[in-house]
């Protein structure tokens, strides 16, 4: 019985991670240019199809085809933010988000005509393979629990860089404060265009860490679809809110898959938006009633 | 004599159909307080964004050292060193005050010397070592003003812009951070362009002033002579002329205004 929910839980919770690297995608972008890019999903599903090439059809290791669909993505985040996005800021907010709509559709479409990508579906493998580590009477998989440790170090390591790295002070400052970060003399777009690489980079280390559970193809970027209430839930803005209410999804999507009758998995993630909002209307790390006037 | 360490010709600065700037010529000598005098509304705040590249001039120079800068963007402009303390603070609230003080170093290389310029700061503004570790969106309005100037400092900047540090401020606070302003125009050789609403306090420690007027410059002098003319006087320093009748003042306050 409890090593049952141990097992729902901790499957719950490594696809949260996956939830929570899209979600921090959209907090990052949305704080830098107050801009919601609803290609995120297609980010991380872009990013898994160049960790499937460099693994199955390439042959190199995971850990290089993970390192270079990280390095892909930041370059292809950081040219749409180059090519279309910058040339419509000042636009209203709805323009750039058709534009990031957009940008998804083209992306899906562009998979599908590669060769050798199509509208197949492909498996990523681990290293990790069918282990499995005994917990009590729960069996617990090894992939999960790379996912969970993988997601955690990624976040240890965009802490540091956040809170220590001149770079990513400058990237908080510019989203706080934009005119002041050109008034010291912070190069704004260059930074933002950065910043669409990191949220790039981010989703491809979701994409990959979700293949070997969801299998890759050209539509699982509808994922999105389940990371933009983990944003929500977190409050739009937040960046340890993003993968707490990534993580939050993830494990309630799991236990309702299960414990609940057949359809509540598909809704989860929006009743608990839902519930969520109604007692903490601007998500559980909210910031707006701090922010200055 | 030697070139003006910023000189503006002809300068032109619109938003969109208004035209902010008509033609606004100055120039600021090495090494001292140059005060820009206006009402609410005169271009004061556009002419110091026009020189920090915020905006790009319709028409006109705008030379720093003897090169154009006009059209410049604004980090290459920091990066010569002109740096801007903005009307209103602009702190970054959510960053500790240290961390708004690392940003002021952004463009910088020189660890060391950032180090050595964060000592000097707090030597200026003691109060921002005790508050270090703080949110600088929870320091007071003068603590903020402190922060922004600090922040400036820590570019190393030849030259700082500064939009009306006494806004909002008590006159005991605005007395202490023009003092200050004066030390580091002294001690470390940093020149000043000082825009102000509040011309008692900057006439007092500026070289020289210009007054302007709806876009342009009306009227330039040494801040000693300036602070005799009758006009500022009159409108900016609130000394009513014996005999002056109200509705010539009246009258003449709209044209300012
Ligand atoms: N963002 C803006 N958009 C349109 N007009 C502006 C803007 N900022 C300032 N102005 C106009 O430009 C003129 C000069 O403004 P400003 O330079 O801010 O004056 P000051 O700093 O002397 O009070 C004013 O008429 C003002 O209304
Ligand atoms: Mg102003």
């Amino acid at each position: 019985m409890f090593s049952q929910f141990l097992q729902l839980f901790l499957a719950g919770v490594a696809q949260g991670c996956v939830y929570a690297l899209v979600a921090l995608g959209f907090v990052l972008i949305y704080k830098a240019t107050e801009t919601v890019n609803f290609a995120q999903g297609d980010l991380m599903m872009l990013g898994a199809f160049f960790g499937l090439t460099a693994s199955a059809i390439l042959g190199w290791p995971y850990w290089a085809a993970i390192l270079f669909a990280i390095v892909v993505m930041a370059v292809v985040g950081m040219l749409i933010e180059r090519i279309v996005i910058r040339p419509v800021l000042g636009y209203p907010t709805f323009t750039v988000v058709m534009i990031t709509i957009g940008v998804g559709y083209i992306l899906r479409g562009v998979v599908t005509m590669v060769p050798g990508w199509g509208t197949e579906t492909y498996s990523l493998k681990t290293p990790f393979g069918d282990a499995v580590l005994r917990f009590g009477g729960a069996v617990l998989a090894m992939e999960q629990l790379a996912t969970i440790a993988l997601t955690a170090a990624l976040c240890l390591v965009l802490y540091l860089f956040f809170r220590f790295a001149k770079l990513g002070v400058a990237m908080q400052a510019t989203s706080q404060n934009q005119l002041a970060a050109y008034y010291m003399g912070i190069p704004v777009q260059r930074v933002n265009m950065l910043i669409w690489g990191l949220a790039a980079a981010v989703a491809a280390f979701g994409g990959i860490l979700l293949a070997p559970v969801a299998f890759v193809h050209s539509n699982m970027g509808f994922i999105g679809l389940k990371a933009f209430p983990a944003a929500v839930v977190g409050g739009f803005g937040s960046v340890p809110g993003a993968v707490v209410g990534g993580l939050i999804i993830g494990v309630v999507e799991a236990l309702a898959g299960f414990y609940l009758p057949e359809g509540f998995k598909d809704i989860a993630a929006y009743v608990v938006v839902l519930v969520v909002l109604l007692f903490m209307p601007s998500g559980i790390f909210g910031e707006t009633a701090r922010k200055k006037v | 004599m030697t070139i003006p360490i910023l000189q503006l010709a002809n300068v032109e600065s619109n938003y969109g159909p208004v035209q902010a700037l008509r033609g606004v010529s100055l120039s600021v000598a090495e090494g001292q307080i140059v005060t820009v005098l206006g009402a609410n509304g005169a271009g004061k705040t556009t002419t110091l964004k026009t020189i920090s590249g915020i905006i790009a001039p319709l028409k006109g120079q705008v030379k720093f050292r003897g090169a154009d800068i006009q059209g410049h963007s604004p980090d290459t402009i920091v990066r010569a060193g002109i740096v801007h303390v903005p009307e209103g603070r602009e702190v970054f609230p959510l960053l500790s005050v240290e961390d708004n003080l690392r940003m002021g170093a952004f463009i910088r290389r020189d660890a060391d010397g950032v180090a050595k310029d964060l000592e000097a700061v707090f030597g200026y503004f003691p109060i921002l070592r005790e508050r270090a570790k703080q949110e600088a969106g929870q320091l007071s309005g003068g603590q903020q003003q402190m922060l922004a100037i600090a922040r400036a400092l820590l570019a190393r900047p030849a030259l700082i812009l500064m939009d009306e540090p006494s806004l909002g401020l008590s006159p005991k606070l605005t007395k202490e951070i023009f003092d200050i302003v004066v030390r580091i125009n002294r001690e470390r050789g940093v020149t000043i362009l000082l825009v102000e609403q509040n011309a008692h306090m900057a006439l007092k420690i500026a070289d020289f002033g210009y007054v302007l007027e709806v876009g342009r410059i009306v009227m330039e002098d040494t801040g000693a002579k300036l602070a005799e003319k009758d006009d500022i006087k009159e409108f900016y320093l609130g000394m009513k002329a014996a005999g002056t009748r109200g509705a010539r003042r009246w009258k003449k306050k709209k044209l300012w205004r």
